[in-house]
């Protein structure tokens, strides 16, 4: 991962938001779904595989690590564990094998106090969101700034700037005419100036509106060219995967097209 | 079409200067400033609301709208008295501490206010004891709590246990929505009500209330 290697697809299908059903089958500890998503996302191309078990009323450090260990049985791909419950994640990480991206770490005192410390002991990864107590500010350098101050109490803690995942935040244009321009500019600035990784939750782009899928692809698009790395969406989406290598051979991020070519051939058009 | 209906096709239509001149234009008239709301304002927002629910219209309609609506609400409402400001109830809204989501929460407001209530709204990332505080303050008849995130879910518990301590549980109804929340969940807080969307919750804040759907 990095700004000039291919954009990753983190699958973001393992999280029962808005998903009554699954949020049930969650509850009883039936986690058959969590594992037909694992594999779909991967057949799909997905990189890295979000995993989140986040519902009213769970035991959610045991479902947690379930879930991470059914996900670990069933795909090879690496796996993101997404939780703002710290026993949540140290249970995941505990049974967790290889180098894990932990989801989420903010600017705010008890979540760097809390998060890092176990990004660190665990020697994996995290992700970044620049807000802190106050909210999430509508001013790029706002975001830049305490995207600093994270990095800064990581390296503190021995965590290497490469394995911080800054998230440029996004919110919804319906809302705020401005919001995605704002996003933009963070991804521009967070290339630029601090040189790291980034993602973003595409889909917020388009909450509120008809056709989100066009809106997504094409805020996907422009959000790579400013600087996005590892986008956090649905892989399943019409269209998503592609869009992402074709981006990745327009902006000279894949040599003689090897990836899109064997993107064309692993999934031909129908 | 008469200054009530033009006002109506103004929120309709999204035109915040528009439904101001015609409030205007209505109280040079000599028209009931209640009626302006009532019929004109209100009216003009039900009609939004219906085609948002039906997904005909959009958040960003539903909030040019609800702009509209205030143009013409910020020239009546100095002419109305206390009592009519608050004709149909008191609603405190915020979004719970640890949460910065605050898209949900505003559109249910805006419906609210569009519906004729008065709405406090106090935001987002808000302690338990701002929520005491605002009930007591505006002697609210209504308590809405968003979360959004799993892990504030907590937070909401420790609001309606706040409201407890305080002696409110009584006085207030209390409403909770939010993507992980759920009718069960909303049970098991003890919650009075729970809400999908923000078409649904003003349905339910009016059905608490016993007043009209």
């Amino acid at each position: 991962m990095g700004r000039d290697l291919p954009t990753v697809i983190i699958a973001e299908r393992i999280n029962p938001t808005g998903r009554q059903r699954f949020a049930a089958d969650l509850l009883r500890g039936d986690l058959t779904y969590v594992k037909e998503e694992a594999l779909r996302q991967a057949a799909a191309g997905a990189e890295i595989l979000d995993v989140n078990v986040g519902v009213a009323g769970i035991d959610e450090p045991q479902a947690l690590r379930e879930a991470v260990r059914l996900v670990m049985d069933t795909v090879e791909q690496p796996l993101c564990l997404d939780s703002s419950n710290p026993e949540a994640l140290a249970a995941a990480l505990d049974v967790y094998r290889g180098k894990a991206l932990v989801n989420s770490v903010t600017a705010e005192e008890a979540s760097l106090a809390e998060i890092l410390p176990l990004v660190a002991q665990h020697r994996a990864a995290v992700v970044a969101l620049p807000h802190d107590e106050r909210g999430i500010s509508p001013d790029p350098g706002e975001r830049i700034r305490l995207a600093g101050r994270i990095l800064e109490r990581a390296a503190a803690l021995g965590i290497s700037a490469s394995d911080v995942i800054v998230d440029a935040i996004v919110m919804a244009v319906s809302a705020d005419g401005g919001a995605a321009l704002v996003t933009l500019e963070t991804l521009r600035r967070l290339r630029d100036e601090l040189g790291v990784n980034t993602t973003v939750g595409a889909s917020n782009i388009s909450f509120g509106l008809p056709d989100r899928l066009t809106l997504n692809l094409t805020f996907l698009a422009m959000a790579i060219q400013n600087g996005l790395t590892a986008p956090i969406t649905d892989p399943l989406l019409p269209g998503l995967r592609r869009l992402c290598r074709s981006a990745d051979l327009i902006l000279a991020k894949d040599e003689w097209a090897m990836r899109y070519l064997d993107d064309y051939r692993r999934y031909p058009p129908s | 079409m008469n200054v009530l209906e033009q006002i109506q096709q103004g929120v309709i239509s999204y035109k915040p200067p528009a439904v101001k001149a015609a409030c205007e234009l209505a109280l040079s008239e000599g028209l009931e400033p209640q009626r302006i709301v009532q019929e004109g304002l209100i009216a003009g927002m039900a009609v939004v609301g219906g085609k948002f629910r039906r997904n005909e219209v959009f958040v960003p309609e539903v909030m040019i709208a609800a702009r509209a609506m205030q143009a013409g609400l910020s020239v009546v409402k100095p002419l109305l008295s206390h009592s009519e400001v608050k004709a149909l109830g008191t609603v405190v809204i915020g979004t719970v501490k640890g949460d910065m989501h605050d898209i949900g929460k505003n559109l249910v407001a805006m419906m609210l206010e569009g519906a004729g209530f008065h709405v406090v709204d106090l935001g987002i990332n808000t302690a338990p004891l701002r929520f005491v505080q605002a009930v007591q303050e505006n002697a609210a008849q209504v308590v809405g709590i968003s979360s959004l995130i799993t892990n504030t879910l907590p937070s909401m518990k420790e609001t309606i246990q706040a409201l407890q301590q305080a002696g409110l549980r009584r006085q207030v109804k209390i409403i909770v929505g939010g993507a992980p929340v759920s009718q069960a969940f909303a049970d098991k807080l003890g919650a009075d009500a729970y809400a999908a969307d923000a078409a649904a919750a003003v349905d339910k804040v009016k059905e608490m209330l016993g007043l009209a759907v």
